[in-house]
């Protein structure tokens, strides 16, 4: 079957941080119409597509939900000889933007820049051990600072540059697999949904801001209030050094989360699918509220049912996130069956207890 | 263009193969001979039999890199790559960079624990070589045998392209930079014999250079180096070593080599008399292949002339296109000014 893999790596290879998603979001308007008639644009940038389902009367509702935005830098100041300072927009580890490529978004245009380091040849033994904060990081625009300063303004944003590296087993590895893969999730489902003849009303949404604190899941799940609001997200690989219960293999299916924040009876029903569907899956468990879009969807408006699903990537947030296509597929299956099998009954009994 | 091919060519220090192929091609047909010795440097030659002084260039062919030593076969770590580096590098630069691995380019990347699962005293630490994996998907370590075996080199997998004001970015221009000067250089006429050295294993102590050096005995040697730049903000003027855009730098005094007075202020007053840009390197450490060429039986005169390099030994290195295009011209001028007889031993 056809997928949308190479939207995925176009996606991975755009370039929209908390804010500015609009790169993003032109790329995936156009997706969303071929599966919904309307399409549309909130005041905080949300893309909210609503596919209709069959039957008369009330009908479920529900939100499907991946942030497009990628976590990113800000120009803070543009310091002697041209060099530019930054800050967070979102959660870099310093120490995986040292030797690194970066675009900054200007007004007249893209520019490359290379995030410095120092030459081993002139590095002191006792320097070796220090891991250097952002605030003493630095871009080098290769240019004058008079034409830096005629190009570049405090404020504009900085983006990883990174090509996407198609590794063994369907695993791609590059910038933004957090959360562009959920956007491809989303895309992966709402094919598969077409060959099912579904009640619920689908609302097929691309949020903003969600690194930055879940600001647009807030709004859209106010503006939608769906009676079940899942959010797509990525959660931790598997690698060494990691706690058993913060790590999730790869290829081997999507992680169904579990917790106080998210519904329970949402969440016996993702995995009642994917045992009876034989789809792979692994229980990721929360003590606390998620940190992604759920958080916000549980106590959007009146409280919605809200659902945690997505795949786990290992180097979260740097800029060779690493994922595989194929949980990709099997978390589109899972939703694209829950979903089939939505219906009034379920959504009654959320509020049963 | 011939910098972006260097440059992006497969050569860690020791596996120099498809460099050294690179370079023959060019040179083929534009030289009166080409040989290989027994330790993998390429050596062409041009007007052996003429009279006057053996003159010897030399750009070494070897990058800095990564060696793969073990295929993890545990728990959470199976099918991940272990690896040490092939000359100096600094592991802090290592995180969060893809790699190509052997010849035929398998693509891997080394990531690091996410931050979010990283302790507040975590991330004061540099994450050390020993914690660090190549990633290349591999589902276990049958799966990753299949491809890769200890030994295989890696290097990183940065593109060349152009970038700011007159510069450009890409992996190893130390010292590919100076293999382009030297495939340049070769394809000029001298009235003197021309030796055009490219050298294995200058990254771990200059070693071809030495052999190479002795096959040739010249009379005046130079090498065309790559160098440490790092005149980047907050860095203080003395540990700067050159400036990015003021022209090729010479040598007065690196870890290996004491700069033959002479000769230096011969390639220095040969710029000024031409009206090139030169700067003196600013400080004592590095060291290029005349370190070793130098001390080659009786002793060798000459220098180096050295293209300033950005990030030099990180994946992604900065030079100014001005600079190698200065390196260049002053390359000329002093080949030219040898021949004139503006020096002599």
């Amino acid at each position: 079957m056809e997928n949308h893999q190479r939207l995925l790596e176009q996606l991975m290879t755009t370039h929209g941080g908390p804010g500015f998603e609009g790169a993003v979001r032109d790329v995936v308007v156009p997706q969303l119409h071929t599966y919904a008639h309307k399409v549309e644009v909130d005041v905080m940038g949300n893309v909210v597509a609503c596919i209709e389902g069959r039957g008369e009367g009330r009908r479920p509702r529900v939100l499907l939900a991946a942030h497009m935005d990628e976590i990113a830098l800000v120009v803070a100041r543009i310091e002697e000889g041209g060099f530019l300072r930054v800050a967070q927009t979102g959660g870099f580890d310093p120490r995986t933007l040292v030797g690194q490529e970066v675009v900054v978004h200007t007004c007249g245009g893209d520019l490359l820049a290379v995030v410095g380091s120092k030459p081993p040849h002139l590095t002191a033994p006792e320097e070796r051990g220090k891991a250097a904060p952002l605030s003493d990081l630095y871009l080098d625009l290769a240019m004058q600072e008079s034409a830096v300063r005629e190009r570049v303004r405090i404020g504009d944003r900085v983006t990883l540059s990174r090509e996407v590296y198609l590794l063994r087993n369907r695993r791609l590895a590059g910038k933004s697999l957090d959360n562009r893969a959920s956007l491809a999730i989303l895309l992966e489902t709402l094919h598969r949904l077409g060959q099912f003849v579904h009640q619920a009303d689908v609302y097929a949404v691309a949020t903003v801001q969600e690194e930055v604190g879940l600001r647009g899941a807030q709004t859209v799940g106010f503006a939608v209030q769906p009676d079940v609001a899942i959010a797509i997200d990525v959660t931790f690989g598997a690698f060494p050094g990691q706690a058993a219960d913060e790590s999730f293999a790869l290829d081997a299916g999507p992680a169904i989360s579990f917790g106080p924040n998210l519904h329970r009876k949402v969440f016996q029903r993702l995995v009642d699918v994917a045992e009876r569907h034989r789809i792979p899956y692994q229980i990721e468990l929360s003590q606390t509220p998620v940190g992604a879009d759920a958080n916000a969807f549980q106590v959007a408006g009146p409280g919605l049912a809200a659902a945690l699903v997505g795949i786990p990537i290992r180097y979260m947030h740097t800029s060779v996130e690493t994922g595989s296509y194929s949980d990709i597929e099997q978390c589109a299956r899972l939703l694209a069956h829950y979903i089939a099998e939505l219906d009034m009954e379920q959504v009654e009994d959320l509020s049963c207890y | 263009m011939l910098l972006k091919t260097l440059s992006e060519a497969f050569g860690p220090t020791g596996f120099e193969d498809e460099v050294r192929n690179v370079i023959r091609g060019e040179l083929e047909g534009r030289v009166d001979e080409m040989k290989t010795d027994v330790l993998g440097n390429l050596i062409a030659v041009k007007g052996a039999a003429k009279p006057g002084p053996k003159v010897m260039l030399d750009a070494h062919m070897d990058e800095v890199g990564l060696m793969v030593v073990q295929i993890c076969d545990g728990g959470a770590d199976a099918g991940l790559l272990k690896f040490r580096s092939l000359g100096g590098i600094d592991p802090r630069v290592l995180v969060s960079k893809p790699v190509f691995i052997g010849p035929d380019r398998i693509p891997g990347v080394i990531g690091a624990k996410p931050v979010h699962l990283q302790a507040p005293e975590e991330r004061q630490k540099p994450i050390p070589m020993e914690k660090l994996y190549i990633d290349i998907g591999a589902k276990d370590a049958a799966d990753a045998k299949s491809v890769v075996k200890p030994g295989d080199a890696a290097v990183f997998a940065t593109r060349y392209a152009e970038f700011g004001e007159r510069a450009a970015k890409g992996k190893s221009f130390d010292d590919r930079v100076g293999c382009a000067l030297l495939v340049e250089a070769m394809r000029h006429e001298v009235p003197y014999p021309l030796y055009g050295a490219f050298t294995v294993q200058e990254e771990i102590g200059l070693r071809g250079a030495r052999a190479a050096a002795y096959q040739i005995q010249p009379d005046i040697a130079i090498a065309l180096e790559g160098t440490v730049c790092f005149d980047v903000v907050g860095a203080p003027s003395h540990g700067q070593s050159t400036v990015l855009g003021k022209g090729p730098a010479l040598t007065v005094q690196d870890a290996q080599t004491i700069a033959d007075r002479r000769f230096a202020e011969f390639m220095w007053e040969t710029a000024q008399r031409h009206g090139i840009p030169v700067q003196w390197r600013r400080v004592k450490g590095g060291s290029n292949d005349f370190g070793a060429i130098h001390r080659i039986g009786k002793g060798v005169v000459g220098g180096s002339i050295s293209v300033p390099v950005r990030y030099i030994h990180a994946p992604t290195q900065v030079v100014s296109l001005d600079d190698v295009e200065n390196a260049q011209r002053l390359l000329q001028a002093v080949l030219k000014e040898i021949a004139e007889g503006s020096f002599t031993l």
